[in-house]
């Protein structure tokens, strides 16, 4: 069989950046909150805020860390792989990268070596400062990548001269058509992945009843996020819906399962879609919604896929079911919220046993949601690389043979899969190590009066766990 | 169009050109670190090693991507040439850069399982390192270019000539590495430094000699360059070769900052004689800076940025190290 190199370089770009999505999204909800730690931190004194502060500063710093490397693979990628896409585009996306690199990823690297060694070598409010310095970055980050993802959906602002891509307006080209649904989308969901994992971890504590006043709070608080964040997700993904309809009608219709052009269209809830003789299967569906839900009128058209060749159609039952898992967990989250709030009385959520371990499980749940929803947004394009403008396998490194693409997808595979065991292996252990008691807080301060610091952290952690 | 009434191109070249060093000079040390891994006398000496540049790899690294994103964006041929070029040599340098980066984490927290990391740093570092001076083998070799686009196989990257590149980049580095643990550690561990910076110091000057002879030949371009009309660019060797006396001096005379100096300016006149051996040539041996260009106006909204950031990445860049002055000790604060 000959080995295609466009194919496997879509599934190697695909599982690259699957792998370093799951970090940054994680990193960035965390980084905030750890921000919010220490700002009270420094204004109350009170030792609680420390105590959470450091804990998930540890976990920060191992998910943070495994973020950075596999991120500078994704920096590469682009070169190696689609040689030619980077030289076409390279006159607008080469500035939005570099402009990434000098305004977030220095100010994070530099401000998160204060923020993870230099407790005892700053003042405190240095050190808060430190903490949102790197929330900072994380947000400025993801502006100019979803800037430069956006485009590539929505081209605008540039014109093509002898096969290359010149600006024509940056404002137009770096502000997109779906810049802002993308990005606030993305935040939202960033914020979501930190306030449940915190939540479920918290529960977990509460569970076994290890440090219950300190976790107690930090789950009070990331209810109170994820009542805000929730609706709002669910409001501006409804959003990114309407916006997607307006530019690329044929992902949309992928989404809902839409082989025909109607008026009144149908809400497909379940069905499966068979590409093959272009229909679905077993559909179920409430007539006119879709209709409504994207033009605001029953009697709204929406397009349906065959409207375009079948070789220009994407993949449709990836996109349809991958839409409907992230909906699902949307749907899922929402019910989490509410249960958080009407459990509010009385501090009943801290003693549910239910709702705990719900939480716990709905810690893995957002991670799904991002991964299903960057399925939908991506694979929806195909085959386009930058939308009506040019396709994957125009974009591909000329020289790249089958063999040499097999060989690093399978090299990325092992060695991400060494790194994520013994990622997660020391991720459990920071876990399980807990947070630190209030006297090995006292006492790293008196240690640090004593200019002699410590690592307390660990100190701590080798003694309780040798064993 | 408004016409430019300053070559932006040259600017540019000057940027990438300081971009490189600074990612040469700056993960060089910390790279370096991990290459005299294994060879540490002791655990403690590697804790030492590990805390001495914990706080700042991750920024030093930034230089690397900012080196990948600026090419990208003010000499797109340079990256979309490179790079598929240098397919599998990117590959391992990208693995290697992953099993360092994340020891540095994973080793903090790990106990029965420390050596495992302490290998993954050692290996990971050394590997990067390796792949790096293939690259700059391989710039100096030229590539096969058709119509702006690389048509060469997957190996011609790798030759004996980029192999010993490869083998006196791991060797510089190591120097830079431990000239940096001269600067940072004391006693014990700061000896075995002192011992060890003479013997990595013959290994870059033979490996120096052996592709100074060797590169002419190569490359009759930079034959012609040599050997016929501009001689001040001996003057640059020249210097390179004094650092190298006075990095001798002050190790015999104990003098902790001095020879971590002196290797950097090693690397710089080293580095400014491979740019005066090819200048203007990016893409070796047919495309100029000018051929390998983007667009002006992706030039200048680039460069307006970049002269109003990047003096400010330097401030706080050099705040962190002020914060993380003095020596490091094994037992001391993480987190
Ligand atoms: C919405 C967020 C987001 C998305 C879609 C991406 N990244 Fe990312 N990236 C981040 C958000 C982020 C971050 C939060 O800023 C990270 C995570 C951990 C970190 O260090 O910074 C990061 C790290 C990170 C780094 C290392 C930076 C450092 O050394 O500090 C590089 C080179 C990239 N990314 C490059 C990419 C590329 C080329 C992507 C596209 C394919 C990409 N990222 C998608
Ligand atoms: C971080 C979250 C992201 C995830 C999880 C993600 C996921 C994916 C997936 C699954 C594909 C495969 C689609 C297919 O082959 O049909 C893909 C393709 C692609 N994406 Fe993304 N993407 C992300 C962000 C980005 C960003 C920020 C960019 C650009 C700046 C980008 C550029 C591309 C390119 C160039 C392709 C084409 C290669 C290919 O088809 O595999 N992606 N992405
Ligand atoms: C329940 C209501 C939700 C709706 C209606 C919704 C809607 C959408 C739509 C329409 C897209 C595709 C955009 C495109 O056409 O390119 C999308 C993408 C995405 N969704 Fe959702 N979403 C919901 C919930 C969530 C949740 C709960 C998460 C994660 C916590 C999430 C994360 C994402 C991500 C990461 C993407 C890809 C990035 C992007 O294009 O914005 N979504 N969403």
């Amino acid at each position: 069989m000959e080995l295609d190199p466009v194919l496997l370089s879509r599934i190697q770009f695909a599982f690259v950046v699957s792998f370093h999505a799951i970090f940054p999204v994680f990193t960035i909800g965390l980084a905030s909150y750890i921000a919010l730690l220490e700002g009270l931190s420094l204004k109350t004194g009170n030792p609680v805020w420390e105590r959470l502060s450091r804990f998930w500063i540890q976990v920060f710093a191992v998910v943070f860390g495994m973020g950075v490397v596999s991120g500078i693979v994704m920096a590469f990628q682009f070169g190696t792989n689609w040689s030619v896409f980077s030289y076409t585009t390279a006159n607008f996306l080469g500035p939005v990268l570099s402009y990434e690199v000098i305004t977030a990823f220095f100010l994070e690297a530099a401000f998160l070596g204060v923020l993870l060694f230099g407790r005892n070598k700053v003042p405190q409010g240095i050190h808060f400062l430190s903490a949102v310095m790197v929330a900072l970055g994380t947000f400025i980050s993801s502006f100019w990548i979803l800037s430069a993802n956006s485009w590539m959906h929505t081209p605008a602002g540039v014109e093509m001269q002898n096969g290359l891509i010149y600006v024509t307006s940056w404002t137009e080209a770096i502000f997109n058509p779906s810049l802002w649904v993308r990005f606030f989308h993305m935040a939202l969901a960033s914020f979501l992945t930190g306030a449940f994992v915190v939540c479920g971890v918290s529960a977990w504590y509460i569970l076994r009843k290890k440090d219950t006043d300190v976790h107690k709070k930090a789950l009070s608080m990331s209810l109170w996020l994820i009542l805000i964040a929730v609706p709002a997700q669910i409001y501006v993904g409804h959003e990114h819906g309407v916006n997607s309809f307006e530019h690329q009608p044929m992902k949309v219709a992928a989404m809902e399962g839409a082989w025909e052009t109607k008026t009144n269209a149908p809400l497909v809830l379940f069905a499966i879609p068979d590409q093959e003789n272009q229909r679905n299967r077993f559909e179920v569906a409430i007539p006119g919604l879709a209709s409504l839900v994207l033009t605001h009128d029953f009697e709204g058209e929406v397009p349906g896929l065959n409207e375009i060749p079948r070789e220009m159609q994407p993949p449709v039952a990836i996109v349809f079911f991958a839409f409907r898992i992230m909906v699902g967990i949307g749907v899922i989250m929402l019910f989490f919220a509410i249960a958080g709030l009407v459990l509010r009385r009385n501090g009943a959520y801290a003693r549910t046993p239910w709702f705990l371990n719900g939480l716990k499980w709905m810690a893995f749940s957002p991670f799904i949601a991002v991964l299903a929803g960057w399925f939908v947004t991506e694979v929806g394009r195909a085959p386009w690389l930058i939308y009506e403008v040019m396709t994957h396998s125009e974009g591909i490194t000329p020289s790249l043979t089958g063999g040499m693409a097999l060989f690093t997808l399978i090299g990325y595979i092992v060695v991400y899969a060494l790194v994520f065991a013994a990622g997660i292996y020391y991720l459990l252990r920071v876990i399980a190590s807990g947070v630190m008691s209030e006297n090995d807080l006292r006492e790293s301060h008196s240690h640090q009066r004593a200019k002699r610091p410590l690592s307390a952290a660990d100190a701590n952690w080798d003694e309780e766990h040798t064993s | 169009m408004i016409e430019p009434v300053f070559d932006l191109t040259i600017i540019w070249a000057v940027i990438i050109a300081f971009g490189v060093i600074m990612y040469v000079l700056m993960d060089g040390f910390d790279l370096g670190q991990g290459i005299l891994f294994p060879f540490a006398p002791s655990e403690d000496a590697r804790d030492v090693m590990m805390n001495s540049v914990a706080p700042v790899w991750d920024g030093n690294e930034t230089w690397l991507i900012l080196g990948g994103t600026g090419l990208l964006a003010a000499f797109p041929l340079v990256y979309a040439v490179f790079l598929p070029a240098l397919y599998i040599g990117v590959f391992l340098m990208l693995a290697g850069l992953i099993f360092r980066g994340v020891a540095f984490e994973f080793r903090f927290k790990a106990k029965s399982s420390r050596y495992l990391w302490n290998w993954s740093f050692a290996i990971g570092s050394t590997l990067a390192a390796f792949a790096q001076g293939a690259v700059v083998g391989a710039y100096i070799q030229g590539f096969a270019v058709a119509d702006f686009v690389y048509i060469g196989g997957a190996f011609d990257w790798l030759t004996p000539f980029t192999v010993l590149t490869g083998l006196g980049l791991v060797a510089g580095y190591a120097l830079l590495g431990s000239t940096w643990l001269i600067l940072k550690s004391e006693g014990d561990i700061q000896a075995w430094a002192y011992r060890i910076t003479p013997w990595l110091l013959i290994a870059v000057l033979v490996v120096f000699a052996f592709v100074s002879v060797w590169t002419p030949f190569i490359d009759p371009f930079v034959a012609d360059r040599w050997f016929s009309g501009m001689s001040y660019i001996w003057l640059l060797p020249l210097l390179a070769l004094l650092c190298a006396f006075w990095l001798m001096r002050s190790v015999h005379q104990r003098r902790d900052g001095s020879p971590f100096v002196a290797t950097m300016g090693m690397f710089i006149f080293t580095y400014l004689g491979l740019i005066a051996s090819k200048f203007p040539y990016v893409v070796p041996p047919n495309y100029t800076l000018w051929d390998a260009a983007s667009a002006h106006e992706s030039q200048l909204f680039l460069l307006l940025g970049l002269l109003f950031v990047i003096p400010i990445v330097l401030v706080y860049t050099a705040w962190t190290y002020w914060v993380f002055r003095g020596k490091v000790k094994a037992d001391v604060g993480y987190h």
